[in-house]
């Protein structure tokens, strides 16, 4: 056998404070490989970081847009992390926020002219029914025929992307829309209400400051999220509480779905006013990234969605400055994950030069 | 990097086998080992003694190089080395047979032996030798078995022929005689003498003194991770050799009078259970009644049954039918694990790590695992943190936990001080039926002792405790009434006063008396 002369080998004490300090240690690489890049591509690195990280920020409009695109990412996010605390890996946020849009579309469309205060509460939790259902199906296959989660909660997005295509295009298409794929445009009463004059920045980031709050409430102090923290921490534990095994999938993926479908709640009552094919720019994909660079802890992942909504913003300004394709947002995302991954097999695994002797 | 340091011994190569130094181990917050000093000669058997948590396992890691000291030298036949890796122990001529087996079910004996080699033998070859080594050290194993075919017995004499094969010099056994029946621990020690003949040195690790004065030629007993003597078993006796070990005379359990019995706590009625694991025991028409105050074991050797048994009355297997599981006058087949509890069970499993605890939470965390209804550690669905701290705090003060406090987690602790966590969890919630497997399994003889008074006293309280444990003595001393359990069928329990351990090894090979016919009950049992 030949031997790699690389091993990893693993530490007996995997450090508590690497844990921390892994996610900014896999932002500082991402940094690092983002400036070769920009110089691999021909451009100015300086500038090229400039216009990523701090251009996007450089005024209130820039901050307010940044939150903006944060809200949706907390949402989804912390709604993932109560699954993934329990090994319920819910991939399909991205298509129960698109349920969420469609689900919170219907009421307002339906309602349009007649609505009233009670308007924005019901598209609200329309749009968390809907997320919620469509996480059903993969729980119920899952919990009824042992189903697995990730392929069924993946191939739904797709399913959601066709329908919202199907709707847009047919039933609910708007007659003076020119032919566009959306919706008419909500009534004034289906909008969420603007909190900071001259920007676009709206009441769905307290609606996700408080769902980043009741996550915490959950995962840290309440009794189910206990349950659900031992059931993915050791399943022989939670078979001997009595823990049931099914509810913890349930929650796990109605959690993930709920609060999927009110960030696409906050989107089509939001900066987009109306439901169009492209309601969902990745933001169900980023948030699985967020939730694990915030280790699925609502305080970090406050703070990765912050970082994940710049890696979007500055992707938009390199695009537009420095003629780079859109896809280099993406790249950024994925480098993060990749070096984030990369840093926790260092949490637990030591590398070590020579060959393994016999 | 180097990875093996060898130089000239300063002195003249004195016939020791193996020489340790002043070896220290520190964990954080825990000296494993401090100062230890062991020699071992040629054909030597070494017993290594001491209480769970004194550094016995540290120390033989180090051996075989599973980690590394963080001070002190081994000396290898006169010669300094440092062990990085068991491959490398084993080049020495190092062997280890775990207490916990590391082999595959579903191949062949050959295959797994032939796993552990370091290049691809040829099969037919190592076959036979394999069956070489059987036939001479007398361990009867055919080597085209499979592994979920085999007793725990034969399973042990795979492991040991797998160390064998490399020709040892020194041989390392943690715990073996745990899984054994009386009978197979003869054969076993028979194996053992032969090798000390032909001049393999044994160090033995185990806490059942009667073994270690009849088999080892010298012990070196540890406590708190430092050696505190040496002698030589024969010439010692077991209260003696306890005192080395756990510092002061052994406790006994004050057995409380046999009393009249109370209602039925815990009554099987026929039940059947077919295994949910395909190498594992079908349960066969079971009964039997636990009453109020009463303490009633269940011996056998491991693999007959005894975990599916366990999984049907706590819950964690649900049953088809409702009525063959009854705690306290209910049917309770059908129910979950929690809902049995709320009926007043509680339950200790035999694996604590991963089932009876969870590795990475603190003990306060580990408190609430089943403690949550019965002392009140959740309110309207929020934990009350602080009541748990305070619960475990008080767990471990009364069961003598050494550890870091309630916070600490639970795979911080030794085995021993996990399971008296465990136990002490279960007994303060005040049951009404306990129900425990292994209660003292790998644990030292202070901490059994009182484990099993913390048991008696719970007994004289008034709760019925079913006892399910593969150590007779231990069956023996803390039981009301003993039962059987072979083959996945249950012997019917008789009063201790009337059986012995004689009897009881016969039943344990799955031939008792039918009540009904008065013949003897046909199923060969599963034996060591």
């Amino acid at each position: 056998m030949a031997d790699f002369p690389l091993r990893l080998e693993p530490r007996a004490e995997p450090s508590r404070l690497m844990s921390y300090l892994s996610p900014l240690i896999a932002v500082v690489l991402t940094l690092v490989a983002g400036l070769l890049i920009f110089s691999a591509l021909g451009k100015d690195p300086v500038q090229g970081f400039r216009l990523f990280f701090i251009n996007p920020v450089r005024n209130l409009y820039g901050v307010s847009e940044l939150l903006l695109k944060a809200a949706p990412l907390m949402l989804c996010a912390v709604g993932l992390a109560i699954g993934f605390r329990a090994n319920v890996w819910n991939i399909g946020a991205e298509g129960q926020f698109i349920l969420g849009a469609i689900g919170a579309s219907g009421v307002a469309l339906y309602f349009k002219g007649s609505g009233g205060p009670l308007l924005l509460p019901a598209m609200l939790c329309a749009g968390a029914l809907a997320g919620a259902a469509w996480a059903a199906i993969p729980a119920l296959l899952k919990t009824r025929f042992n189903a697995n989660e990730i392929l069924v909660s993946l191939m739904l997005v797709y399913v959601a992307q066709l329908y919202v295509s199907w709707l847009v295009f047919g039933p609910w298409r708007d007659p003076m829309g020119f032919g566009f794929p959306q919706t008419e445009m909500f009534g004034r009463d289906a909008l969420l209400p603007n909190i900071l004059t001259g920007t676009r920045l709206n009441a769905g980031i307290f609606i996700a400051l408080g769902a980043l709050v009741a996550g915490y409430l959950f995962m840290q102090h309440s009794h189910t999220g206990f349950k659900m923290r031992v059931a993915g921490e050791a399943a022989g534990a939670a078979r001997y509480a009595g823990y049931s095994a099914s509810r913890m999938i349930w929650i796990g993926l109605l959690c993930g779905g709920a609060a999927a479908g009110v960030a696409g709640m906050t989107e089509v009552a939001g900066p987009m006013g109306q439901l169009t094919d492209k309601v969902s720019l990745g933001y169900g994909f980023a948030a699985i990234i967020v939730a694990f660079v915030g280790r699925l802890n609502p305080i970090g992942i406050a703070l990765a969605s912050l970082l994940m909504a710049l890696l979007f913003l500055g992707g938009e300004q390199v695009q537009q400055h420095m003629n780079l394709p859109s896809s280099i947002s993406m790249v950024f995302q994925g480098m993060l994950l990749f070096f984030l991954l990369g840093a926790d097999v260092f949490i637990n695994y030591r590398l070590r030069f020579g060959r393994a002797t016999r | 990097m180097t990875t093996r340091t060898t130089m000239p011994a300063a002195g003249v190569h004195d016939g020791w086998r193996l020489e340790l130094k002043g070896i220290g181990k520190v964990y954080p917050g825990v000296v494993a080992n401090d100062g230890v000093d062991l020699r071992v000669r040629a054909g030597e058997i070494h017993a290594v003694l001491g209480e769970n948590g004194a550094g016995k396992s540290t120390l033989m890691k180090i051996i075989y190089g599973v980690t590394r000291p963080s001070t002190g030298r081994m000396l290898w036949e006169g010669e300094e080395v440092a062990i990085e890796n068991p491959a490398q122990a084993r080049a020495l001529g190092i062997g280890m047979v775990f207490q916990h087996f590391s082999l595959f079910e579903t191949l062949t004996v050959v295959e797994n032996v032939a796993l552990a080699m370091p290049d691809q033998p040829d099969l037919g070859a190592l076959a036979r030798r394999i069956e070489e080594v059987s036939a001479r050290y007398g361990l009867p194993v055919s080597p085209r078995r499979h592994v979920h075919a085999l007793s725990v017995g034969e399973r042990q004499r795979v492991e040991i022929i797998r160390c064998l094969l490399q020709a040892p010099k020194l041989l390392i056994m943690d715990e073996p005689t745990s899984v054994l029946t009386p009978k197979a621990v003869r054969k076993l020690f028979e194996t053992l003498r032969q090798l000390s003949a032909e001049g393999c040195s044994i160090l033995y690790i185990s806490h059942k003194l009667d073994e270690i004065a009849e088999l080892c030629h010298t012990a070196t007993v540890l406590r708190g991770g430092k050696v505190t003597g040496h002698c030589v078993p024969s010439d010692e006796t077991a209260a003696s050799m306890a005192r080395l070990m756990i510092g002061k005379d052994l406790p006994h359990c004050a057995h409380g009078q046999p009393r009249a019995a109370g209602e039925v706590r815990l009554r099987l009625a026929g039940l059947s259970h077919a295994s949910a694991d395909p190498f594992g025991t079908d349960l066969k028409d079971l009964h039997l009644d636990v009453h109020a105050g009463e303490i009633v074991g269940i011996a056998g050797v491991s693999g007959n049954g005894q975990q599916e048994l366990l999984l049907a009355i706590s819950g964690e297997e649900a049953i088809t039918e409702k009525h063959p599981v009854q705690i306290c006058g209910v049917e309770a087949g059908r129910m979950s694990a929690a809902r049995r509890r709320r009926l007043g069970m509680t339950f200790v499993p035999e694996d604590r790590l991963g089932r009876g605890a969870v590795p990475s939470l603190s003990l306060a965390d580990n408190a609430i695992l089943t403690a949550a209804r019965t002392r009140a550690l959740v309110r309207h669905g929020f934990v009350d943190f602080g009541r748990a701290r305070r619960f475990a705090a008080n767990c471990i003060e009364q069961f003598s936990v050494k550890c870091n406090g309630p916070d600490a987690a639970a795979k911080s602790l030794s085995g021993g001080n996990l399971q008296k966590f465990i136990m002490g969890r279960e007994i303060m919630q005040q049951p009404r039926l306990l129900v425990c497997a292994q209660p003292t399994w790998g644990v030292d003889v202070g901490a059994a002792a009182f484990i099993r008074q913390a048991l008696i006293d719970l007994r004289e309280r008034g709760c019925a405790i079913l006892i399910i444990s593969e150590e007779l003595d231990e069956l023996f001393e803390v039981s009301d009434r003993i039962a059987v359990i072979a083959k996945g069928r249950l012997s019917p329990a008789c009063p201790v006063a009337q059986t012995s351990v004689e009897q009881i090894g016969i039943w344990m090979s799955g031939l008792w008396p039918d009540p009904e016919s008065g013949s003897i009950a046909g199923a060969e049992a599963v034996h060591g």
